[in-house]
């Protein structure tokens, strides 16, 4: 009589935004054959800082983990590669890979020391790691030590796809590095959303929601959220360990103070999120836009860029707590990204559509 | 054969001791009924037994196992359900997926697993209706029914409900008792805590009364309902 029960997460508007999002992505993907080599840069500055944002949220928006040190994973996940580059003679785009794992490396013993602190003193904690993190970077000479070095120019020339690249699009050996870059990242970018989305999907994904809620009660229901904590910790850190090796495989000169930013690094980033949306997907999206466009059109004002920067995000936070993306799904509904499971069948069939 | 077992257990929050050097034993299949005055110490008991509290003293075995100090998410595991006396949703999951959550963490099992045990708690707890609704728009009452369904939902083999009769109707509380009824001829251990002792008696086989953290009697209803302390204690409150 009554139809079985099934389990469904996908609604109309997220079929329709899959398919454009597809479509989206292989645009980007074949942006090199018709963009300029400023367009490249300009999107592979989006694309790094939508990594970096996607991890934040991760942490603090899904896990409760408010970070403010994420500048220490970006910037010994670089100096890992300029490590391994200078010193290992290792390709820059493999070492990439040692940049996250490096990151991921300086995770455990932060997360071993930071969990032992709650809220503000959890973000004070990170910072401080961050800080002995670049001390202590400074003080590595074969890296150039405080004042920085950059990629060997022979190491440059003979990065694998680089040729093919240049030959390719008719481009120089620089403007072939840059699409090189921009490709990783493009490729990151959609690895970090679709990896995120599948977390999400899956029952750890209804853990950290669990655990956001009421941490007693998830634990009281069966679910390790000490666990999770560790999972989201680790994975953010090696995702931004990536894109930090990104960022400065494609600038070629690295300094401690540059790749320990905190202002570059964390600041920027929780702008982003928090102007988009935090504890959504499409919140860090549309918040990177955002801090693209401000920062192209009031780049010039120099202090008075922050400033503003600053008072937009104060704007934000009282008028829309869950940031743009919030303000748009309230009024519209609509959710590119849903995790919602919804009961149909059995004989909810005639109740509800 | 015993499920669960205190041995002098004890608790205290700073000066004021909540849990006193309490010990009982609970055969498999058993329902258990606590009492008690207004902080007794009743949800201690059950917060010390789940491990969301460790005691202070004494030793608790689940299973012939001692579990004093293991986190609530291994008893959890191991077959320890509960409620909340003040229900603690997760509230902006539906009450669908409150369920899920606990059934495949607590279960240790893939969603597609969890569908058929969760629509039948839906079902038997009277929430179907109310699947896809955030666990945060419902009433008191129909919180209070979520909690004892995600208890459910957990597959525990020991139960502790914490007040969850209160504010039902007659009708309402005639299938509470049902509900309660079929978990315990399903062979769940179950450990009650009620004022609404009409109800309670009418499921449970044994009745423990606390009293400053204290256990004061502990035995068949009839006979604990009629002893001096249980009707000095509950002078005043209907009985
Ligand atoms: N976390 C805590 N910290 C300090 N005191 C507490 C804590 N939890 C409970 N208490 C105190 O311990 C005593 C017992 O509380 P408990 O909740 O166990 O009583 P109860 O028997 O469940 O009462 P009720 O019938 O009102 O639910 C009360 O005096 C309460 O104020
Ligand atoms: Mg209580």
């Amino acid at each position: 009589m009554a139809t079985p029960y099934a389990v469904t997460t996908r609604t109309p508007a997220s079929s329709v935004a899959m398919i454009f999002g597809l479509i989206l992505v292989a645009v980007l993907f074949a942006a090199p054959a018709f963009a300029g080599r400023g367009t490249i840069q300009d999107l592979f500055f989006i694309l790094t800082m939508l990594v970096l944002a996607q991890f934040w949220n991760l942490l603090a928006g899904y896990g409760g983990l408010v970070s403010v040190g994420q500048q220490a994973f970006v910037g010994l996940g670089a100096y890992a590669l300029y490590g391994a580059v200078i010193l290992g003679g290792i390709d820059p785009v493999v070492s990439i890979l040692i940049a996250g794992l490096a990151a991921l490396v300086l995770a455990v013993p932060t997360a071993f020391f930071a969990f032992r602190l709650q809220g503000a003193y959890f973000a004070i904690g990170t910072w401080v790691i961050a800080e002995v993190a670049r001390l202590s970077v400074a003080q590595w000479r074969a890296v150039g030590g405080g004042t920085g070095t950059s990629l060997p120019r022979d190491a440059l020339r003979e990065m694998m796809l680089v040729d093919w690249i240049g030959e390719a699009f008719d481009v120089r050996a620089s403007a072939a590095r840059d699409i090189l870059a921009y490709w990783l990242a493009l490729t990151l970018a959609v690895a970090t959303i679709a990896g995120i989305y599948w977390l999400l999907r899956t029952k750890r994904g209804l853990a950290l929601a669990a655990v956001r809620d009421n941490t007693e009660a998830a634990r009281s229901v069966g679910v390790d959220a000490g666990r999770m904590k560790w999972v989201v910790f680790l994975t953010s850190a090696f995702g931004t360990g990536l894109a930090g090796g990104m960022i400065y495989l494609q600038k070629a000169r690295i300094s401690p103070d540059a790749a320990f930013s905190v202002t570059d690094w964390t600041a920027y980033v929780i702008f982003i999120v928090v102007i988009g949306g935090i504890g959504t997907i499409e919140g860090p999206i549309i918040g990177v836009l955002v801090l693209f466009l401000l920062q192209s059109f009031l780049a010039d004002f120099g202090t008075w860029y922050l400033m503003i920067l600053g008072l937009i995000g104060i704007g934000v936070m009282l008028f829309a707590p869950r940031g743009l993306w919030g303000l748009i799904s309230e009024r519209t509904g609509l959710q590119l990204f849903p995790v919602r499971r919804r009961l149909t069948g059995g004989p909810l069939m005639d109740k509800e559509v | 054969m015993t499920v669960l077992s205190l041995k002098n257990v004890s608790k205290s929050f700073g000066s004021l001791k909540v849990t006193d050097d309490v010990s009982f034993d609970v055969p498999r299949g058993e329902a258990l009924g606590i009492i008690g005055p207004n902080g007794a110490g009743k949800s201690t008991l059950f917060n010390l037994v789940t491990g969301n509290l460790t005691p202070d003293a004494g030793r608790i075995e689940f299973d012939g196992r001692d579990v004093t100090r293991m986190p609530a998410m291994r008893r959890c595991l191991d077959g320890v359900g509960r409620s909340f006396q003040i229900p603690q949703p997760f509230e902006k999951l539906t009450v669908f997926e409150n369920l899920l959550v606990a059934a495949t963490h607590g279960r240790a099992a893939s969603e597609a697993e969890v569908l058929e045990p969760c629509t039948e708690v839906l079902e038997r707890t009277g929430l179907l209706p109310k699947s896809n609704t955030a666990a945060g728009a419902l009433s008191l009452l129909e919180r209070k029914r979520l909690e004892l369904a995600r208890a459910m939902a957990t597959g525990p083999k020991l139960l502790l409900l914490d007040e969850i009769a209160g504010g039902l109707t007659d009708a309402e509380c005639q299938s509470l008792i049902q509900t309660i009824r079929d978990l315990h001829s399903g062979g769940v251990t179950i450990i009650w805590i009620e004022h609404v002792l009409h109800a309670l008696t009418s499921v449970v086989e044994r009745l423990l009364v606390l009293d400053f953290g204290r256990v004061i009697g502990i035995g068949e209803p009839g006979s604990i309902m009629e002893s001096r302390e249980v009707k000095e204690i509950y002078l005043g409150i209907d009985v």
